[in-house]
């Protein structure tokens, strides 16, 4: 029975000391045997690991339908491996460079607009002294998070459509209306601002983590020096969620090519691909609703391996300047 | 303590102007993010002769009544897809907290068998998530498609919720297993006995993220449900959302709906959110104690 009990706290390592004090119970057993005594556990992951083989993993190889002239009625088996052909097309498609194109640029305005966003905030609240209002006005912000895409586009479109409530107040005051919602040459700074509105709040949660454990002491001694509340700011709060800020960056440029899919769906038609096509609407269109598998496939393969490189990449960089980036 | 403020000694007062300026801004970010759905709410609740006489929307009903809201739940389509949702949410959220527990629980057992690479395995997840054409083929394959299970089994277990249970279970004192071992119990009995009582919280949150992301998800309905009449509450109100735009996009079955008056409209957005605002005081107190920071930070 004790032979094939577990270790109690740590894990067990490889290589036990060998002297005869070391108990029985953490020596590491044979494969076999360990597999015998977790038989039970094996069990308990069975439902979580199929998930994981048949929608993570089945789906994974599954892209390698990118290399293939997909028939469904053939099937993965019986359809004809075209080498790169795919992604020959794909690369001579000029939607699909355009469509690259407008996912960076909207990537990019994100970067600038909304990244701060969450900073400011969080700053905002972590000044405020009074504790419950602190407390109230957090409640209020992360709430928008928990909303899902189609309600938000419905809420903004309520408040900035044409017939919304920002026109009944320009109109009502004699102004001319303005054309947002649809009007394809406002829809990147919409997009951002849906961003901004949707989880500024959610992302201040990071940041006050990061903040409220920055030691007091810091501050007060830089205050006692005479260190203005700008200079405070700069030589205490910054060095101290810098490694926040570096993590959140490497996370972003890994994910550069994915912006809001669902959001950015649910307003295409009413916009128009020309502004609002991005990687990952182009391949659900291309893919799913016209059906030519094998080429959406391979844009979306395509974005998932220059995904890894941008935060292999960015890692490292992070490295090099200093930070802990993604753990790794 | 008077009044609840603790401004360190060091600190200089604020000025004035300061003071004066993060109210102003506290306010307008309060506002933001009410009076939107304040605006939706009072069109809901309005006449709809007083909606259209404003303009397609209202501040503050004048009489205020819930016909649209017996109009929408009296049968029909947006009747139905609410059912739909419910049964979804309830259904998905069960299976997935079995799924994720039994994994975390399994994972999170020092020197299980075949833990350190499955746990890998898993995080690999993260980096490369498979595209939207093979997850939808897999599905195919399955013959899933315009099943409910399709809305379900491809979501069944989330890898962030995941880490945050498993770090969860790992931190719970080792010596109670090993008592509990030495009194000859199963892993079955640690995990009810000990791992789930004192993970409360952890379940709570876990189980809350599983209810509201199966709640909010429409995009998996649309791809792999054929028949609209099977469609959840968010798809259906998606029908809605692009009324406002262009009708591109919707099936004829639908049309009827898009017709419906703008306080009917707004009262099925009401009604996919009420949900979640109900629900959301629980999973607000738990970010406020702080069980998911630690975990989000790892």
């Amino acid at each position: 029975m004790s032979v094939r009990a577990r270790p109690a706290a740590t894990e067990p390592v490889a290589e036990e000391p060998a002297g005869p004090a070391a108990p029985v119970t953490a020596t590491r057993l044979p494969r076999s045997q360990r597999w015998r005594r977790d038989r039970l556990l094996i069990a308990f992951m069975l439902p979580g690991l199929l998930f994981y083989l048949i929608f993570q993993y089945g789906a994974l190889f599954g892209s390698g339908l990118a290399f293939l002239d997909y028939v469904p009625f053939l099937g993965l088996g019986g359809s004809q491996w075209v080498g790169l052909q795919n992604f020959q097309r794909l690369f001579d498609d000029p939607d699909f460079w355009h469509a690259a194109l407008n996912t960076l640029e909207i990537s990019l305005l994100q970067l600038v607009l909304f990244f701060p966003a969450p900073l400011a905030l969080a700053m905002l609240l972590h000044s405020l002294v009074y504790t419950r209002v602190k407390r109230f006005v957090q409640s209020v912000v992360y709430l928008p998070h928990f909303i899902s895409w189609v309600i938000v586009v419905a809420l903004f479109q309520q408040m900035l459509g044409a017939t919304g409530v920002l026109n009944g107040w320009l109109s009502d005051a004699g102004l001319h209306t303005v054309h947002i919602l649809g009007n394809p040459d406002a829809f990147k700074p919409m997009v951002v601002a849906q961003v901004i509105w949707k989880d500024t709040g959610w992302g201040t949660i990071i940041f006050l983590a990061a903040l409220a454990q920055v030691d007091e002491q810091m501050y007060e001694a830089a205050a006692l020096d005479g260190a203005s509340a700008l200079r405070r700011f700069w030589h205490v709060t910054l060095p101290a969620i810098r490694p926040v800020i570096a993590l959140l960056l490497v996370l972003r440029l890994g994910d550069i090519l994915s912006v809001g899919f669902e959001q950015i769906l649910l307003q295409r038609d009413a916009v128009g691909p020309g502004a609002a096509e991005i990687v990952d609407t182009f391949v659900y269109v291309r893919g799913i609703k016209s059906g030519d598998f094998g080429f959406a496939a391979a844009a979306g393969l395509f974005k998932g391996v220059i995904g890894v490189l941008l935060v292999y990449a960015a890692n490292k960089v992070s490295h090099r300047m200093g930070e802990a980036g993604v753990y790794r | 303590m008077t009044r609840n403020r603790r401004r360190p000694a060091w600190q200089e007062p604020p000025h004035p102007l300061t003071s004066g300026a993060k109210a102003v801004l506290i306010g307008l970010v309060l506002a933001l993010v009410t009076v939107p759905f304040l605006v939706v709410v009072s069109t809901s609740l309005a006449a709809p002769a007083e909606v259209v006489a404003n303009g397609g929307w209202v501040l503050w009903p004048a009489h205020p009544s819930l016909a649209a809201y017996t109009e929408i739940l009296s049968g029909g389509v947006v009747g139905r897809a609410t059912l739909v949702s419910v049964g979804i949410t309830v259904a998905g959220t069960a299976f997935s907290l079995t799924a994720t527990v039994l994994l975390a629980f399994a994972l999170s057992r020092p020197g299980v068998f075949g833990g350190k690479p499955i746990t890998l395995l898993i995080l690999f997840t993260f980096l490369f998530p498979p595209g939207i054409i093979p997850a939808y083929l897999v599905v195919k394959e399955l013959g899933l498609l315009d099943s409910y299970s399709a809305l379900i089994a491809p979501v069944l277990v989330s890898t962030f919720n995941l880490v945050v249970m498993r770090g969860f279970f790992q931190g719970l004192p080792a010596e109670l297993y090993e008592a509990a071992r030495l009194d000859g119990a199963s892993e079955w009995m640690m995990l009810r006995r000990i791992t789930i009582p004192l993970s409360r919280a952890v379940l709570a949150v876990v189980g809350l993220f599983y209810a509201v992301s199966y709640w909010n998800s429409w995009f998996n309905a649309l791809i792999y449900l054929d028949t609209p009449a099977k469609w959840p509450l968010q798809l259906v109100l998606r029908t809605y959302v692009l009324a406002g735009g262009q009708i591109a996009d919707s099936s004829s079955s639908e049309a009827g709906l898009l017709a419906a008056p703008q306080t009917v409209q707004m009262a099925v957005v009401v009604l996919a959110t009420i949900p979640i605002i109900a629900v959301y005081p629980f999973l607000q107190r738990f970010f406020v104690t702080g069980v998911l920071t630690g975990a989000i930070k790892s």
